[in-house]
């Protein structure tokens, strides 16, 4: 981050073990005011639980947290400036969605007047006007995650915290909310922490990422970094389609064994016959499986000498020049290679 | 084709049967329980209900079978109203003091135990259920007896003089907790206190953690964090329990038999009543009080709001 900026929430070596599992392993980052920042990893990597080291329902075991600069430990949740939308919403089913939302107020003693009216402030800016009396049972996934939304907003936090928040969403209703969320987050400038193991999700939404593995973190970078230039295996392997090319296999293509990996949609596929442009690598092979995917095709090729590289092209003109058994040649710009480090920072 | 080979063909028809039609299904899965509770237990019922408006003709000490309100005038006599007044505050008693005891271990089992000292609570909670309900009163009368282990206790503590203090509070005291309403009533706590602990257990069970973070991730205190969410969604259990506590006690004529300064409880009434006594009718008003009761109380908790998180 920019020194122009100041630091919202950070992380200085921060671990958190639960009996042998090392949940949150030497972790270290900073997330800048108003920023979007995504934690993504496969579920058990220690994104929820740095999640709940920042909300205050785990303490580290060692290693320091700053919200704004100063240290937490030993402050309570119900004391910290910093609110949750939970994954499984966490709405107070004996309430309305009023009461719900009027929680944080309620508890902070704001006159009930003054509370309904920033609760209907609130459900405006949710696209939930008039639903107030109902109870959560009667509303849908989509509704009530926008009720655990207004109900942690209201209380304007400095820091937001959502724990997969559109993971019991279905797909269309998920994009829809990934804009809304986005665009609610510019408005109201406020940092939004967001964890989730959907990297589509953390791409398109985070200014920038960080991606767990294991407890421990092996990259933070803007969407863009983490996609061109992933620094480890992991990384390569977890967000987008990779290539990921070892042993022989990246000898023959570089002359060195260490990994790299080139995405799909960056390979050329040619003629045999064809001259790869200057600057590329090639490597020639017979494909082995079409898979038509409308905007795009995706070929299996088996490179000679052994190991198989995926091609994704674009359906910008016919469907498909190519056939099964065909013989190929594949070709890359050397500079899209991104050679890789097996293990996490 | 043998009976023999054409049994599984019958029992598949069947089946097929009973899958294609599930309505007919159910109705062979309900008719027992419903022709046992609808017919043989509601049915009887009723019958109780007529009988309480059929009178002792005083005379002869027959029944006679004519519509009459004369039995529940007789409800209403100065001796009849006490037996309902003690009954019912002793069962409000028992109830209160029953939810206060069992809330915090309930709470303490679905939240804080281990599996394995939850699986040695529900132990310990059920474990008494298992014995005898009479062996278990008699051990309690020889606990609170005059000679008993509270009173040696409380020798041995030099603390007699509490024990005397208590046994001194009008009505409520006696020559010794045995032959006390005290007695009776710790009696009565320690025998329905299973069906208090198990309904709020499952009360708390059933409200997830989650919602104890959201509300200190809200700013809740834990005090306001149980009052605002954990006792409210608890609350169903807690009535669940003192539908068992309260109208168990109601009923019961055993404890009060036993441990008590023998002034007669709605159940030893209608034991008396209805066996040496032969009043049937009144026997049958008396039992009616109870169902007016309980009624009017889950009309009340109703009202209250005590199942909205149901």
């Amino acid at each position: 981050m920019g020194h122009q900026t100041s630091i919202a929430v950070s992380f200085e070596g921060v671990s958190r073990i639960f009996g042998e599992v090392r949940a949150v392993d030497d972790a270290s980052f900073e997330v800048g005011d108003g920023e979007f920042f995504s934690m993504l990893g496969p579920s058990g990597s220690g994104k929820t639980t740095c999640l709940r080291l920042i909300a205050g329902f785990e303490q580290p075991d060692s290693g320091r947290i700053l919200i704004h600069g100063s240290d937490v430990e030993g402050v309570p949740p119900y004391e910290r400036d910093v609110n949750t939308v939970f994954q499984d919403y966490a709405l107070f089913p004996h309430m309305t969605i009023h009461k719900n939302v009027e929680y944080g107020p309620m508890i902070r003693g704001v006159a009930a007047a003054q509370r309904r009216t920033s609760a209907d402030e609130m459900l405006e800016l949710v696209k939930l006007t008039g639903m107030g009396n109902r109870k959560p049972s009667q509303l849908s996934g989509g509704q009530r995650q926008r009720v655990a939304l207004a109900r942690a907003l209201i209380n304007r936090p400095s820091v937001l915290l959502l724990d997969e928040p559109l993971g019991a969403l279905d797909l269309k209703l998920r994009e829809q909310m990934q804009e809304e969320l986005k665009s609610l987050q510019r408005r109201v400038g406020i940092t939004f922490i967001y964890v989730t193991h959907d990297q589509g999700e953390a791409l398109a939404m985070s200014d920038r990422l960080a991606v767990f593995n294991r407890g421990r973190i092996e990259q933070i970078g803007t969407p863009a970094q983490i996609y061109e230039h992933p620094a480890t295996v992991f990384v390569a392997g977890f967000v987008g389609l990779s290539n990921l090319c070892e042993g022989s296999l990246a000898r023959r293509l570089t002359g060195s064994e260490r990994p790299f990996a080139i995405r799909p949609e960056k390979i050329l596929v040619l003629e045999l016959a064809e001259r790869a442009p200057d600057g590329h690598v090639s490597i020639t092979g017979r494909i082995s499986g079409i898979t038509y995917l409308g905007a795009t095709t995706r070929y299996a090729v088996a490179v000679d000498g052994g190991g198989e590289l995926i091609v994704v092209r674009q359906n910008a003109t016919v469907t498909s020049q190519h056939a099964v058994d065909e013989t190929v040649r594949l070709a890359w710009h050397r500079d899209l290679v991104q050679p890789l480090r097996t293990e996490g920072a | 084709m043998t009976a023999v080979a054409a049994t599984p063909s019958v029992l598949s028809r069947l089946s097929t049967v009973l899958y294609l039609h599930p309505r007919a299904m159910l109705l062979l899965l309900l008719a027992p329980p419903l022709l046992w509770l609808g017919v043989i237990y509601l049915g009887s019922l009723f019958a109780l209900l007529l009988q309480s408006f059929f009178y002792i003709d005083e005379f002869s000490g027959t029944v006679v079978h004519e519509f009459s309100l004369a039995t529940y005038a007789q409800l209403l006599t100065r001796a009849n109203l006490d037996i309902f007044l003690r009954t019912t505050s002793m069962a409000a008693a028992v109830t209160v003091a029953a939810a206060m005891v069992a809330f915090p271990v309930a709470y303490y089992m679905v939240r804080h135990a281990s599996l394995r000292m939850k699986a040695l609570l529900y132990l310990g909670v059920m474990l008494p259920l298992w014995s005898s309900y009479l062996v278990r009163v008699y051990a309690w009368k020889l606990i609170l007896a005059k000679e008993g282990i509270v009173t040696w206790f409380a020798e041995q503590a030099h603390v007699t003089w509490v024990l005397d203090a208590l046994l001194a509070i009008p009505v409520i005291g006696g020559p010794s907790l045995s032959i006390s309403y005290i007695g009776t009533f710790l009696v009565f706590l320690y025998i329905w206190l299973p069906f208090m602990i198990l309904p709020i257990v499952a009360a708390l069970e059933r409200v997830p953690a989650s919602l104890t973070e959201a509300s200190a991730d809200l700013g809740a205190r834990p005090g306001e964090t149980f009052r605002k969410v954990i006792f409210p969604l608890a609350v169903p259990g807690v009535i669940a329990g003192s539908i068992f506590t309260f109208s168990l006690t109601l009923g019961d004529y055993i404890i009060p038999g036993i441990v008590g300064n023998s002034r007669p409880f709605i159940g030893q009434a209608v034991y008396q009543l209805q066996g040496t006594a032969g009043n049937i009718p009144l026997a049958a008003a008396f039992t009616i009080v109870p169902i007016v009761v309980m009624s009017a109380y889950l009309m009340v908790a109703r009202r209250l709001g005590a199942f909205d998180a149901l």
